[in-house]
């Protein structure tokens, strides 16, 4: 067959190789002569409050009252959620569409625009401090999580229902798509890192803590509502997937395990006595693996989402200068966006791997029976 | 900074949702979907073994059948070795009970020829007597006409006998 000798040009990552490349030379073009004189007028003005590329970016991947989804002039569609605040004793619930995109107060509650409680509800107090109610209100973020939930419950109810129907033959349709997974996690993850004996018991929370960060990673990626909100780049959301691990591991530990940590074998026994080294070693250790677990999550998609949404920015920052050099950045703009899209689908997938292998492991740790001595 | 800061609203909700969404699946989806599994490698894992053994089970099959044709066709050449035998045989006996036959009717014809020869030659040999006689009487006839030559010839005779 002839299309196959040669480079093959059908795979994606070809093309866009190709299509970078073809796309690289055109905003040289674009930004030679004069248009250089006005990117640099450009910077300054942007720092005096043009286009703040440093704001959007943060604004996008920080939570929210309103979900925004597009601004024409002076109108603003967004999906505003429900406020819930606990303050001085009373509750108070409204809709967010009532602060008028940050603009109004309500109720005595208004968004601070600046301070240490920037884009969160406040509320004056009569000498001029600001005083952050209890706040439950229902956010982007919050709103994500709850439809990445009912997802992952609609399509999990519907796959066990088929494996139920199915029984001994073979996956059909979305069962097939999840079956390898489900195996991956089984076999690969939870078996290897468990033990043959104990890996059923932490199957159900594996699966779901796994399926859970990657639905919220790809809802992530997708940058049309509902999709596109930062929950797993969330530092509360991870701590809270941190903290199930945290629990787990420390409820599930046996006898070895805490003997492990405060009496550990193997080590010299003035590391244990009279000051009790190894034992805070190993008691910070125990703490800092789910704050680990934590940090690695948030950061690698808040990254990539900062990655993805400084590219599109550049668009703007150079359209700022010039239309024409707008123009010319967004191929550029756009390539690579793209490719850190595929990027990002691949890293999608890895960290809900490595936090469920890590769990794994870690309740691995906890279950284990024997001590092999040799490994001290 | 919020980015690291987290509000308590999204961990309280997201404990929630995490909580119940664990919660669901551990007791409706991951069982069934577990079992199921289970099940189905369980399955395949005997259908494999079966497939191993009727294997095993035809091969035997193929081995005894091979036998049994094996067995059939020595049978066969046997019993054809044995026709051709029986045959050869009585080709042979037939063919001896021919000659045997031949020669017993050819004796017979000889015999008989011989006879009917013997036969001949006795009646030839008592024609030729005959002829002889008469041809020695008619001589002896013509010779004694004359009454002097017969008794010359008793003379002789007398001679003859007186010599005696």
């Amino acid at each position: 067959m002839a299309y196959h000798k040669g480079i093959s040009f059908r795979t994606p990552i070809t093309i866009l190789f190709i299509w970078m490349l073809l796309t690289a030379f055109l905003p040289l073009n674009a930004l030679s002569g004069e248009e250089q004189a006005h990117h640099e007028a450009a910077s300054h003005e942007a720092e005096k409050g043009g286009f703040n590329a440093g704001e959007v970016i943060i604004e996008h991947i920080v939570d929210a009252y309103e979900w925004h989804i597009l601004s024409l002039g002076e109108f603003h569609l967004s999906v505003p959620f429900p406020v819930i605040l606990y303050d001085e004793g009373q509750w108070h619930v409204f809709m967010a569409s009532h602060f008028h995109h940050g603009h109004e107060a309500y109720k005595g509650f208004e968004i601070a625009h600046e301070g240490k409680y920037k884009g969160k509800i406040i509320r004056k107090a009569e000498d001029g401090t600001e005083i952050r109610p209890i706040d439950l209100s229902i956010t982007k973020n919050v709103f994500s999580i709850f439809v990445a939930s009912a997802l992952i419950i609609i399509i999990f109810m519907g796959v066990a229902k088929a494996y139920r129907r199915t029984r001994k033959h073979a996956p059909k349709g979305l069962q097939s798509i999840l079956e390898p997974l489900i195996v991956f996690i089984r076999d690969e993850i939870a078996r290897t890192s468990i033990g043959e004996k104990n890996y059923e018991r932490f199957l159900p929370y594996l699966l779901t803590v796994f399926f859970f960060i990657f639905f919220n990673n790809l809802l992530g990626i997708i940058p049309i509502f509902p999709g596109g909100a930062n929950v797993t780049g969330n530092i509360g959301v991870t701590a809270v997937l941190a903290l199930f691990t945290f629990f787990i591991t420390a409820l599930r530990g046996n006898k070895n395990y805490w003997m492990h940590i405060f009496n550990t074998p193997g080590v010299p026994w003035w590391l244990k006595f009279p000051l009790p080294l190894m034992p805070i070693i190993e008691l910070v250790g125990v703490f800092t693996k789910p704050f680990v677990l934590m940090v690695r999550l948030f950061a690698n998609i808040t990254a990539g989402h900062i990655i993805i949404l400084g590219f599109i920015s550049l668009i703007f920052v150079f359209g700022q200068s010039s239309l024409y050099a707008g123009y010319g950045i967004s191929v550029i703009s756009i390539s690579l966006s793209i490719f850190i899209f595929f990027l990002e689908l691949l890293v999608a997938f890895i960290q809900a791997y490595v936090f469920t292998l890590l769990s794994a492991i870690y309740f691995g740790m906890a279950t284990e029976e024997h001590h092999h001595e040799e490994q001290h | 900074m919020e980015l690291v800061n987290p509000g308590i609203g999204l961990i309280f909700w997201m404990t929630l949702a995490f909580g119940t969404v664990f919660f669901v699946l551990a007791k409706f989806a991951w069982p069934s979907i577990m079992r199921a599994l289970k099940e189905r490698e369980q399955h395949i894992e005997e259908a494999l073994q079966a497939a191993d053994l009727t294997r095993e089970e035809m091969k035997k099959l193929k081995i005894d059948n091979e036998k049994l044709l094996k067995e059939a066709k020595e049978e066969r050449d046997a019993i054809m070795n044995d026709a051709r035998k029986i045959r050869d045989k009585m080709l042979e006996d037939a063919r001896e009970k021919a000659n045997e036959e031949a020669n017993r009717i050819v004796e017979s014809a000889r015999e008989r020829i011989e006879n009917e020869k013997m036969a001949a030659v006795v009646e030839m040999k008592n024609q030729l007597a005959k002829i002889s006689i008469d041809i020695a009487e008619m001589i002896l006839r013509e010779k004694m006409k004359s009454s002097q030559a017969q008794t010359e010839y008793i003379d002789k005779l007398i001679d003859e006998a007186r010599l005696n």
